[in-house]
């Protein structure tokens, strides 16, 4: 057996946190998903050198603060006003990499008349969504993607569609619209799943060098606080209630909506 | 035996001690420590050394990238 103090040297590194995340500490509670598909948009910026010629929007929520932790060109915009901010980053820097990082509540509730006009309109941008399926910066309250029967602070025995509505997929109504070019659905709760949303990403990224259209990259994540469970039981309900709603995987490549788009659900 | 042998560096001071890392390692290297760090988390640390096979599945599943990982293949 080598020694440890052998094995740990700089040529033997073999991954260690990308250098376009900074040094802050992240604000999110321990386990949260930020986290990791921070790192994974960052990791793709910093593969393809992309870091001067990247500008990403922060939404309002717990990833308001995402500008602190991507050392990128960041701005910070009004509540669900993402993809609109980055339509006039866009427009008036054609060859600039625009993308949103948008949580659930601020993509799909205060931002739908943004997502959906940007989305229909095919500005040629990437949009990563987080979706927890609840408001986790203010206190955990029903979110329009909260599932059937979820308990929230403002649902305390559950959603009830009655009189809740029904739990809203954006994703698959924006995959309906002529101006998006990729929409897709990962994870980031496993090694596996971390590998793939990251692929994801990297295919975003050439639709918009390509000049497609929008490439919109929704990832499925836990909130711990809201749900109140811990990190890796929030994972494992994750996969047990979550997916059968949000199933994994392409909802729309190339601009076609792919016809088997079956549950697939990962452990 | 392994003809691979790997070690983790963990950034205690961040480590948030969310234990997301522990299933994601397929040898079972890692451990919470019975310690804590400024912040009162308890953070991972190598509780089975020998076993770590560098795969860096726990970095890169780990929300707040604090865990570096080394490799080397090891000489008959």
């Amino acid at each position: 057996m080598m020694d440890i103090k052998d094995i740990v040297k700089e040529e033997n590194l073999v991954y260690t946190k990308t250098k376009l995340m900074t040094d802050n500490i992240l604000s999110y509670c321990p386990g949260c998903g930020h986290g990791t598909a921070h790192r994974i948009v960052m990791e793709v910026i910093d593969e393809l050198g992309l870091q001067s010629q990247t500008v990403g929007i922060a939404p309002v929520g717990c990833s308001v603060l995402a500008y602190d932790f991507m050392n990128i060109d960041m701005i910070q915009a009004a509540h669900g006003r993402a993809p609109a901010v980055a339509t006039g980053v866009k427009r008036t820097m054609p060859d600039k990499y625009v993308f949103t990082y948008q949580g659930d509540g601020d993509l799909a509730a205060i931002g739908t008349a943004e997502t959906i006009h940007v989305c229909n309109r095919g500005e040629n941008i990437t949009m990563i969504f987080i979706n927890n399926g609840i408001y986790g910066m203010t206190g955990g309250q029903m979110a329009p993607t909260t599932l059937e029967g979820m308990k929230t602070s403002t649902s305390p025995y559950g959603r009830d569609l009655k009189s809740m509505g029904n739990p809203l997929k954006i994703t698959e109504l924006i995959a309906q619209l002529p101006g998006t070019y990729y929409v897709t659905r990962q994870a980031v709760h496993t090694p596996a799943a971390v590998r793939k949303t990251k692929k994801a990403v990297f295919k975003a990224f050439e639709v918009q060098k390509e000049k497609k259209g929008i490439s919109f990259i929704e990832i499925v994540s836990n909130c711990n606080s809201g749900w109140k469970m811990s990190p890796v039981k929030s994972n494992e309900w994750m996969v047990e209630h979550m997916f059968p709603f949000y199933p994994m995987g392409d909802i729309k490549v190339d601009g076609e909506l792919v016809k088997s788009n079956k549950a697939e659900v990962k452990s | 035996m392994a003809k691979v042998q790997g070690a983790i560096v963990v950034d205690t001071d961040r480590c948030k001690g969310c234990e997301v890392c522990i299933p994601a390692c397929p040898t079972e290297v890692i451990g919470l420590a019975n310690e804590v760090n400024g912040k009162g988390y308890h953070y991972a640390y190598m509780a089975n050394p020998d076993a770590c096979i560098g795969c860096a599945n726990c970095a890169i599943v780990c929300p707040d990238g604090v865990i570096s990982v080394y490799k080397v293949k090891k000489v008959a």
